[in-house]
């Protein structure tokens, strides 16, 4: 029997509506439904770990001032802080939030491949959460040995959170594994087998690259970390020696040797180095979107933005030894890492200037979202210049394990794409929801989020340069350390506490926007891509209607001389502009 | 779909390079491959990586620990009625058993493929048979070593790594085998009563490819662990 494509099946009788409030907005598998479970959830953790940098910083900036943040807290908060905004806010929001709703409304598509598994997905994830937050609650507290979870010290008795802590922590973080994989399986291979007609690989929206890219690499960094928290769960819970060397532990000689702590390491940043570009490469994507729609220009360079995720995607196995310059490796380890993760900023710069060359003579509107880009851009350039130095074993010599570390990858992967995720959230809002948001409010989050996020983390390349070093509790008397420092923690402390209560015109921005009359319409930015020409805003289940749309043209024709209007719809027939504007190598 | 129309897509009717490059690009399909074919592969791919790091890990802390490793080819013997041990006889049955189910599996998705539902049923719970037979002998090795005294904490021969790395991989290994087993039984109902009849037997080959996973993966495990 000859298969039929899934672009070509355009009757919907496939599709089967759900009828009880339970299938419908619960147990949905309408990847609309889940795309928002997923957020929330997330946006619900993160807010958690906001709270325990907050307590943090209480702590760094007005020493004792609160007197239950003992040693131990401070340190769970810090490793707590670190897992739930890396793992389950960046990745379950870009990939499970955004990549759930995007792609296949970017795509064309009338849902994942697999929304069976999809759902799954989303209720395994949610278990990992609850698991996470349940180790709150057992004796001993969370895990508290920082968010890499080093081997032999998270497991050590002494090390706050080292047993049931610790165990809550590796068995959250592989059942998050199993959810992101299953949700993984189904963004690749939708992307890859489920788009609509006329839409090639190149005429996708980046955000579909970066997503697509990422996912690949979360696909293949998640197995080192799953494998490792294996590992160390059997050192924890059997005795076992895999990162265990012969050691004095509360003055006896432990039972355990013979294992391999460097081993952890390379396997925990195997995966943790490719996770920083699970976040960004996302990114990467949505604000190019952000950027071309409200700068009415076509992206800069789009084959070269493809290819520089794909490189980025590649080169970030490469380079995961730069977290380990201090470790102990051979020094010519440290040549090879970092070679290659200079060059990995090659193609990084490629994507800011591309960037910054969209916006060049570009018709910009100064709305919400793309004042949260273009901060990107700032923010971005910043942590990723702070990265050339720590990228180069000498400098990263004096400079490792001080606050200038911390500023850095606060700044890349911290502030960058949280700025990206507020600039998505904003842009698509209207789409999702078919009601605009308060501009005022929103530009007002925006001025107080990114100059209040400079105020936080500017100073603290120079305490780095001071030489003050991170995860300490409290510095005591340091003699290398000018007393003056505890001035610019504390604040530190202000802007971070203004920071965070700034987040809250958000929360009223987008729950006081539900309730407004009016409708933003279909397609309010005239975007091009396809989420913007669906039927129903919001879309319903089935996105399309009785026919898939058709792709004739790539997702940026913006400002075309001689259209009638500045825009040019993806699913509109006609010569394809782009085509006449380029070169192509083939065509 | 006309084929010029189907040329204007981009189909993959180019050959070399070009038509590799029309792959690539095309729309709706990559390489007219099944989306579960596909999501088959790229978590096969996934996998990999998983036995991957569990087999350098263990190259690793064989490497880091100081005390000696024991000799498989003593642990892993066996004699047959009181003759002399014989060194890794079951595990060379075992990786027998285990190479033929693939060779039953390929049966099955020819089979499949001939839309005969009968021999397609009946290979692949002669493939599932063998699997469980895998997975039974495994029992056995385990007991055996655990009568040894061979703890993931500690053994009498040496490095206390060697029984910590057998259990789990072997462990992950067999878990792999067993859901493949659960996996081929209720595919294999699903063909009995017809599910397929009309959607065609792809599930079949989609099958068969994780099963041909699971023994290659066991070809390295064998490699590596047993005969190193």
């Amino acid at each position: 029997m000859a298969y039929v494509p899934l672009a070509d099946q355009d009757d919907p009788h496939a599709l089967h509506d759900p009828h009880s409030f339970i299938t419908k907005y619960v147990w949905s598998q309408d990847h609309k439904v889940i795309a928002i479970q997923y957020g929330g959830t997330a946006i619900f953790v993160g807010l958690i770990a906001l709270g325990l940098s907050i307590l943090m910083r209480l702590q760094l900036g007005f020493p004792d001032s609160i007197s239950w943040i003992d040693p131990a807290f401070y340190y769970q908060a810090v490793t707590m802080h670190g897992m739930i905004m890396v793992v389950y806010l960046l990745t379950a929001l870009f990939l499970g939030g955004f990549g759930n709703y995007l792609i296949p409304l970017m795509c064309g598509t009338r849902d994942m491949v697999f929304p069976f598994l999809n759902m799954l997905s989303f209720w395994f994830y949610l278990l990992s959460v609850i698991i996470l937050l349940a180790s709150f609650f057992v004796t001993g507290g969370p895990a508290g040995a920082g968010w890499t979870l080093y081997a032999p010290q998270s497991i050590t008795a002494g090390t706050p959170g080292s047993g049931g802590g610790m165990l809550l922590m590796l068995i959250s973080l592989a059942v998050f594994i199993v959810a992101f994989t299953m949700g993984g399986l189904n963004y690749v291979t939708t992307i890859l087998q489920a788009r609509t007609r006329g839409m090639t690989l190149m005429r996708m929206p980046l955000s579909i690259w970066g997503i697509f890219t990422a996912t690949v690499l979360g696909l293949f960094a998640f197995p080192a970390l799953l494998v490792s928290a294996i590992m160390l769960g059997f050192d924890l819970v059997l005795g076992t020696s895999f990162f265990m060397p012969a050691m004095m532990q509360l003055g006896e000689q432990s039972t355990q040797d013979g294992g391999s702590p460097i081993l952890f390491q390379h396997l925990f940043w195997f995966f943790g180095h490719p996770e920083v570009y699970i976040v960004a490469l996302p990114a990467f994507g949505l604000v190019s979107d952000v950027i071309a729609t409200h700068a009415r220009k076509n992206i800069f360079g789009y084959r070269m933005m493809v290819w520089a995720i794909i490189a980025i995607g590649g080169l970030s196995f490469l380079v995961w030894a730069h977290h380990m310059y201090v470790s102990g490796m051979n020094p010519y380890f440290g040549f090879f890492f970092a070679t290659t993760t200079l060059i990995i900023a090659v193609p990084t710069a490629l994507k800011v200037y591309n960037w910054v060359l969209t916006l060049w003579q570009g018709n910009i509107r100064l709305n919400t979202p793309m004042l949260f880009a273009i901060g990107f851009i700032f923010t971005f350039v910043h942590g990723g210049l702070t990265g050339l130095f720590l990228g180069n074993v000498i400098i990263d010599v004096p400079l490792a394990d001080t606050y200038f570390v911390v500023a850095h990858f606060h700044m890349v992967m911290g502030v960058s794409p949280v700025l990206v995720l507020y600039a998505a959230l904003y842009h698509w809002y209207p789409k999702m929801t078919g009601r605009m948001y308060n501009e005022t409010m929103g530009k007002v989050h925006f001025w107080c989020t990114f100059l209040g996020t400079y105020a936080i983390y500017l100073p603290m390349h120079y305490l780095g340069f001071l030489g003050v070093p991170r995860r300490y509790y409290e510095m005591g008397n340091t003699d290398f350390v000018p007393a003056t420092a505890q001035a610019l923690n504390a604040n530190i402390t202000i802007a971070a506490i203004f920071v965070a209560t700034a987040q809250v015109l958000f929360f009223i921005n987008i729950f006081m926007s539900l309730r407004k009359e009016k409708d933003a319409g279909g397609n309010p930015w005239g975007a091009t891509t396809l989420e913007w020409q669906t039927p129903d805003t919001p879309p319903k289940h089935g996105n399309w209607g009785p026919e898939l749309p058709t792709v004739y043209r790539w997702a940026y024709d913006y400002s075309v001389p001689g259209a009638k209007q500045d825009f040019i719809p993806q699913n509109e027939p006609g010569e394809e502009y782009e085509k006449t504007f380029h070169t192509r190598g083939h065509s | 779909m006309s084929q010029s129309e189907a040329v204007a897509n981009g189909s993959p009717t180019a050959a070399g390079m070009t038509g590799f490059v029309q792959d690539w690009k095309s729309d709706k399909q990559t390489y007219q491959v099944p989306w579960g074919k596909a999501m088959m592969w790229i978590f096969l791919v996934s996998d990999t990586f998983i036995f991957s790091c569990f087999l350098v890990g263990y190259m690793t802390v064989r490497i880091s620990t100081a005390d000696p490793w024991p000799l498989a080819t003593e642990v892993f013997a066996l004699s047959f009625f009181g003759s002399d041990p014989i060194p890794l006889i079951l595990i060379a049955i075992m990786t027998f058993v285990l190479i033929t189910s693939s060779g039953t599996m390929a049966l099955a998705v020819n089979f499949g493929y001939r839309r005969d539902k009968r021999k397609t049923v009946m290979f692949m719970l002669f493939t599932a048979a063998l699997g469980a037979t895998f997975v039974g002998m495994q029992a056995y090795e385990w007991s055996k070593l655990i009568g040894y005294g061979v703890r993931p904490w500690s053994n009498p021969w040496g490095a206390e790594q060697f029984g910590s790395v057998f259990y789990m991989i072997t462990g992950f290994h067999g878990l792999h085998v067993s859901a493949g087993v659960i996996y081929l039984l209720i595919i294999a109902r699903k063909v009995a009563r017809g599910d397929y009849d009309k959607k065609g037997y792809e599930i079949v080959e989609i099958t068969g490819l994780y099963w041909h996973f699971v023994d290659l993966v066991w070809v390295f495990i064998f490699a590596f662990f047993y005969l190193l």
